[in-house]
């Protein structure tokens, strides 16, 4: 049962969890699954600054800053003491693409030397975490929605704009990693 | 709409009737107290939990997606959805009430041309960081210290984008 649960978790069994999450906030408090907003109500909170865009009741949206206390907290505890610290099963295709990119370690879930403190001020930092970050904020936020407003819980509503916009990240995701990618890493 | 003495609140006001899309999911909703909110830590624990234990999280995971190269993802996704849209159906058909008293309701998405672009964008982002907004708060619940630049970075994204949506085609 333990090695079951350090095991990492198969398709069949996370998916249907991660759409319970769906039913589980609707019923707690009528809530709306969909965690990119979280960012438009700091904003709204911390920094205003008469943009209208930020001038709204933010605290009828304080449910999900709870919502992500959970989350980093169960992150933590699978990460810390769920977890066989295996590297990531990938298919060989994968690592023989990646390895061919100029990446050598596979242990943890990201690759040790990209992700990593000392690249904060160099063009591997100002690209993975910096232009990235942008992307997933600014990109969700004009999207109205990220995998989990639009892909799961827009879809599981049968909202066709939430296909509309999950088609266009998995096209985003497609352009990045097959023709823009090989650029990138050749700046390293 | 652009004379000066236009308060900030109608300029909102003004946006909020005439820029399609991002209308807050809870606007008529109740307004829960402070002690009320503790019980969503409960759904986050089980998500977050989650999004670590089936690897969704990992570089290397949405890397293998792009490329087309595993099931996993894919299944992940797909199987999350086939389970809202089962659930949803219930709640709807049984009228089902929420724990404050409310009777269930889902805001429906509104369409404009935010979902192509910024779509899009979010996809190139995605793919470079390996993380969407709810990983993001996992991987750093999960120890990885460069995913707060990440978040730091995807905030001043989202008030890049309140500051100048107003010119931005919607």
């Amino acid at each position: 049962m333990i090695d079951l649960i350090k095991q990492p978790w198969p398709w069949y069994v996370a998916g249907p969890l991660i759409g319970l999450t769906v039913p589980f906030l609707l019923i707690l408090g009528n809530k709306s699954f969909g965690i990119s907003n979280s960012m438009r109500h700091i904003c709204a909170a911390v920094l205003p600054a008469k943009i209208p865009f930020f001038h709204y009741d933010w605290k009828k949206e304080q449910w999900i800053f709870f919502f992500i206390a959970g989350i980093m907290a169960g992150a933590f505890m699978a990460s810390n003491y769920m977890s066989n610290h295996q590297p990531v099963d990938l298919n060989p295709k994968t690592i023989s693409d990646l390895t061919a990119l100029g990446i050598t370690n596979f242990n943890g879930l990201l690759p040790s030397e990209i992700f990593d403190m000392s690249n904060i001020l160099n063009v591997r930092g100002l690209i993975f975490f910096i232009l990235g970050g942008f992307l997933v904020g600014f990109g969700t936020r004009y999207a109205g929605g990220c995998t989990s407003g639009h892909a799961i819980m827009g879809l599981s509503n049968l909202q066709w704009p939430s296909l509309v916009a999950t088609l266009a990240f998995m096209a985003g995701g497609f352009f990045m990693t097959h023709l823009i990618f090989p650029f990138i890493f050749k700046l390293f | 709409m652009k004379h000066e003495n236009i308060t900030v609140k109608e300029t909102a006001k003004w946006e909020y009737e005439n820029i399609p899309g991002n209308k807050l999911p809870h606007e008529f909703t109740r307004y829960e107290d402070f002690k009320a909110n503790f019980k969503y830590i409960a759904a986050g624990v089980l998500f977050g939990t989650v999004l670590i234990k089936s690897e969704v999280i990992s570089w290397f995971r949405i890397q293998e997606m792009f490329r087309l190269q595993s099931f996993h993802m894919y299944g992940v996704i797909g199987s999350a959805v086939i389970t809202g849209i089962i659930s949803i159906q219930i709640l709807k058909k049984l009228n089902v009430k929420a724990l404050n008293g409310e009777l269930i309701s889902i805001r429906p998405k509104e369409f404009q041309k935010g979902q192509i672009i910024g779509g899009f964008m979010f996809g190139l982002g995605w793919a470079i960081t390996g993380a969407c907004p709810g990983p993001i708060y996992a991987q750093i619940g999960a120890g990885f210290t460069t995913t707060i630049i990440t978040l730091f970075s995807a905030i001043l994204g989202v008030w890049i984008y309140g500051r100048f949506r107003h010119k931005l085609p919607h």
